[in-house]
């Protein structure tokens, strides 16, 4: 068990923090790309927030991997768990929809 | 301090999970999050349900500034950087950098209620309440409970700030700076959702 | 005075004779506890050994215990509920306070028998079966503890002060909303499940903890035992299904609270949005109270039958297929409310797909009896009469979940028994067959099993007597939550055999209840620590477990490996000195007292009382503070204490 946990590279002790800085100029990037869809487009509603969401879930990504070391520690089952948890969010809120707003 | 002069680009074992306690508590707390994230996903459900419902109240397009709802955004990301670079400097062991980020972390988890509770006041005040309508309800409760979320985080890394500088950096506080480290940046995730699929799609709809 | 007295007679409930007896009875019992305790010095005992404890073994007992008590509780409940339904017309009780027993019954039975029985066997059998020392967050569980226990006590306080809730377990809105049902019964509801559901999401993120990283080395995922396994997988939908009740109840106490619209019509809520995230937890938590049933059954079939189970990997994936499953098939509890064809055939097919890997467990455990040496025991006999009433309550099941047929049984009889046979004839059996088998290794000495067998089949033929009938007086047209019913329907003489059952099954409870009593004083001690000849880890250690439960981890090789142990006589290894020091957790006092803060705080809540609700929450809030602030929080055992409890247990010298 004690050696799953030993990911962490040392690279981390020295020099300049370029992951954090890469992953901050990511968000700020994906979040205003968003907000210029919204803004700038004259699309239908219907894609411009299909374009908006995918952006969101790049963005988690960008935190998930940049900033909040998933891949350290026993990152099978972090990722199983946090992906798991991410299906269950999916089906609340895709079902929800679906059975509630009777549009179907 | 663990392995801190290795150079060699090896792995190592961070101190925070040098103890089995540090990293059975890491491990939990992920299964926290994720339990958390399904918890947010009801009330992101029930929020999109009621999106036009509306009750004669007003909308989302009448309601969010984007001026606003920017601000409070790029004040989260940052702090989640500095979240993020504050966890790097207690693994090089550098408990005042760490601590000095950490609480720049906090100002800016400050700054960002202070933003929340002056647009939750002025859609008071422009008679946009709880009790108005379902949307506005769905609202307040999603966006509060995120905000909610960010007060007990800041109490908390109160607790963690005066523990560093009391013991400075060992297992025990070590593991602490990264489980809330974890924690902010899960709070920016779900940030990221409620700027879209509140802000930016109640501009859209 | 007039306002004193005016809240007086709203705060504490009047009226009816049976109250009062209640309240006596309810002031006799403490009183006497309290003297019995002072009487015998046994406060200081009673403290640190119990309320402070953080040892899960601890925590399972007390866990069962009041699993019993509201086992009790609840069943008193139900047979108020079948005198008043054993003949037509009578006046027992009036329907206000039909509702509120129905109510209590429901809610009682699932979040307050059933969920801490089951809780209570996952603290007492699974660190000892994957061979850990206590499970991953000791001080945290009993922080779970203590918030079901609190949360369970708030809601049970609604039956004397102010008022019971009376919506039923489900708790429907608009019915439940402020509008038609003020008063503070629905609020005693929410919030009493509010605090045990937190309790609840801790225990599934820490035995989740617990499984995959504290087992013993050698242990990989597929050698645990089946147990083991099903807590595992009963883990996972804890922490994604409570986080769903998590909200409701929020939600609902917004609404009720603060005059907010989650569920009201009028400012565009949608009443049944909450029938939804019920049942979007709902669902995923019948199954959390089956599978651990589940996982029992395999122990005691594989344990007496003398064979190793059939069949590992179909119920392993079997389990996990229904865990996923579980959690898509939410709307088959209200297929009435006329959602759209594709809704409901999606959900109605989702259901039906669950069927199969559940009839795959049935098969294994069929094949597994097949030319097994079987030992007609107590706890078997609970896990054969298993097999075929589980039978009866799924196929009806998947008869419920033919969407279009379902508007015929919905809200009949026929839904009632259903979920009685699955979960009595599942959970309970379950309970009571995890109970007989672990008993001694709870508490050192074997229930009897002549007075067990007399239970058995006195609880077991009475709830078909109970249970059979209703199927027909559902088909009949009998709905449920009928207070009452007129003679002439042809009702009668089914409802009076319901009742008669009722009593029956209330019987067997006492027999069990006896035979607990008669064992302890009697009983025949267990010696070895292995009194059925086991095949996993829990039979390796003394009953009952010192308090570190091995003195050496064992190493694993294969699936019951404690059965491969003991013919090579490797089992010794975990006993043998030399000893080192063994590291566990202190135990506090602040689980309980946390706990108590939120019992104020929701009690505040309850009565809207918002400064006290803040007072709840402020000392909640102290006492993270100081547990954050804690760092002396474990200890050494030393070796010669080692020692000394190994050689009382004879098993060194
Ligand atoms: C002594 C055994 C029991 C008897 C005689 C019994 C009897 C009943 C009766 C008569 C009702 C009410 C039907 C109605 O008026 O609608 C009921 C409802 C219910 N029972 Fe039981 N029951 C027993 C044990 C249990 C157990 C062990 C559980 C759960 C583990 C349980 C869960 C429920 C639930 C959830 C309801 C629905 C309450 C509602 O309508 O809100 N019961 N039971
Ligand atoms: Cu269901």
């Amino acid at each position: 068990m004690s050696n799953e946990h030993t990911q962490a590279h040392a690279s981390e002790h020295t020099g300049f923090p370029w992951k954090h800085v890469i992953g901050l100029v990511l968000s700020l990037i994906l979040t205003f790309a968003a907000l210029w869809c919204v803004t700038s487009f004259a699309f239908s509603p219907a894609l411009i927030v299909t374009v908006i969401v995918i952006l969101a879930v790049v963005q988690a990504f960008v935190q998930l991997f940049m900033f909040m070391h998933i891949t350290e520690g026993s990152k099978v089952w972090q990722i199983t768990a946090i992906g798991f948890g991410a299906f269950i969010a999916f089906c609340v809120v895709a079902g929800t929809l679906w059975i509630m707003l009777f549009a179907l | 301090m663990a392995a801190v002069t290795n150079h060699n680009n090896k792995p190592y074992e961070p101190l925070e999970y040098s103890t089995e306690e540090g990293s059975l508590r890491i491990f939990g707390f992920w299964l926290f999050l994720a339990a958390d994230m399904v918890l947010f996903a009801c009330l992101f459900a029930t929020y999109l349900m009621y999106i036009h419902h509306t009750a004669g109240g007003p909308s989302s397009k009448e309601l969010f500034e984007v001026k606003d709802f920017m601000i409070e955004t790029v004040d989260l990301l940052v702090s989640s950087f500095t979240c993020g670079l504050a966890t790097l400097e207690m693994r090089r062991g550098n408990k005042k950098a760490t601590i000095a980020w950490l609480i720049v972390t906090l100002i800016l988890g400050l700054v960002f209620i202070g933003f929340e509770v002056k647009e939750f006041t002025g859609m008071v005040q422009e008679g946009a309440t709880l009790q108005t309508s379902a949307f506005l309800t769905s609202f307040f409760i999603l966006v509060g409970t995120h905000g909610c979320h960010v007060s007990i985080g800041i109490l908390w890394m109160l607790c963690i700030i005066a523990q560093l500088a009391t013991r400075g950096i060992n297992a025990q506080t070590a593991r602490k700076v990264f489980i809330i480290g974890l924690y902010w940046h899960f709070l920016d995730v779900i940030w990221i959702f409620l700027f879209t699929a509140v802000y930016l799609t109640g501009l859209v709809l | 005075m007039e306002n004193i007295k005016h809240f007086l007679g709203n705060f504490f409930v009047t009226g009816e004779p049976m109250i009062y007896m209640a309240d006596v009875a309810i002031v006799l019992v403490s009183l006497g506890i309290i003297f019995v305790l002072t009487y015998f010095k046994k406060w200081k005992w009673l403290w640190k050994e119990w309320l402070t404890t953080v040892d899960a073994k601890k925590i399972g007992i007390m866990y069962i215990i009041a699993a019993l008590l509201m086992l009790f509780r609840g069943g008193v409940d139900a047979l108020l509920m079948r005198t008043q339904l054993a003949l037509p017309n009578l006046h027992f009780l009036d329907s206000q306070h039909y509702n509120e027993i129905f109510t209590t019954h429901g809610t009682i039975m699932i979040l307050f028998m059933a969920m801490p029985f089951i809780i209570g066997l996952f603290n007492i059998a699974v660190p000892l079966q994957i061979g850990a020392r206590d499970v991953a967050f000791p001080f945290l569980n009993a922080v779970s503890f203590w918030l079901f226990f609190a949360g369970a006590m708030l809601f049970n306080l609604s039956f004397v002060i102010g008022g019971s809730p009376d919506a039923g377990w489900t708790s429907y809105t608009p019915l439940a909303g402020k509008e038609l049902d003020p008063g503070v019964g629905e609020n005693y509801y929410l919030l009493g499940l509010q605090i045990a559901g937190i309790g609840t999401l801790a225990t599934g993120v820490n035995f989740f903890t617990t499984i995959i990283k504290m087992r013993a080395p050698g242990m990989s995922l597929m050698k645990m035992p089946m147990f083991t396994w099903s807590v595992l997988v009963t883990s996972v939908i804890i922490m994604f299904a409570f986080p769903v009740l998590t909200v409701a109840l929020a939600m609902l106490t917004i609404d009720r609270l603060f005059d907010a619209h989650f569920f009201t019509v009028a400012a565009g809520g949608q009443p049944m949005q909450w029938a939804n995230l019920f049942w979007i937890w709902g669902h995923p938590e019948v199954y959390i109270v089956i599978l651990p049933a589940f996982g029992v059954f395999s122990e005691v079939i594989a344990t007496f039958s003398r064979k190793k189970l059939f069949g590992y990997h179909a119920m392993v994936f079997s389990m996990v297929a229904i865990s996923v499953l579980g959690f898509i098939t939410w709307v088959h509890h209200f297929f009435t409310m006329g959602a759209g064809p594709g809704v409901n055939s999606f959900f109605s097919l989702s259901t039906m797909l669950i069927a199969i890997p559940t009839g795959v467990k049935v098969f294994n455990w069929l094949f597994t009896l097949n030319k097994g040496k079987i030992q007609f025991t107590t706890a078997m006999l609970w896990a054969l009469a298993f097999i075929p009433n589980f039978l009866i309550g799924g196929l009806t099941g998947v008869m419920l979940a033919v969407a279009p047929a379902d508007y015929q049984y919905h809200n009949s009889y026929f839904l009632i028994s259903h979920f009685h046979y699955v979960l009595i004839g599942g959970t309970v059996f379950a309970a009571f067959a995890g109970l007989t088998y672990w008993w001694p290794k709870m508490f050192g000495h074997i229930l009897n099993e002549r007075l067990g067998k007399w239970a058995f089949w006195v609880f077991m033929i009475s709830f078909n007597v109970c249970f059979l009938p209703m199927y027909l007086v559902g088909l009949l047209g009998m709905t449920r939550r009928m207070y009452t019913y007129p003679a002439g329907l042809g009702w009668t003489s089914l409802n009076l055999i319901e009742t008669i059952g009722a009593f029956g099954m209330g019987l067997g409870f006492i027999i069990m209840v006896y035979n607990i009593y008669w064992s302890a004083r009697y009983g025949e001690r267990d010696t070895t620590g292995d009194p059925w000849d086991g095949r996993t880890l829990e039979w390796a250690t003394t009953s009952p477990a010192p308090e570190y439960n091995f003195a050496h981890i064992p190493t694993i090789q294969q699936v019951d490996d404690f059965y491969y142990m003991k013919k090579e006589g490797r089992q010794k290894e975990i006993s043998k000195a030399p000893y080192k020091p063994i590291h566990m957790p202190n135990n506090s006092g602040v689980p309980i007292i946390m706990a108590v803060f939120f019992f104020i705080g929701g009690f505040g809540l309850v009565f809207e009382w918002i400064w006290m609700g803040i007072l709840g929450g402020i000392g909640v809030l102290a006492c993270m503070l100081y547990r954050s602030f804690e760092t002396h929080d474990h200890h050494y055992i030393p070796v010669d204490e080692i020692e000394r409890t190994e050689r009382e247990a004879g098993r060194f010298s």
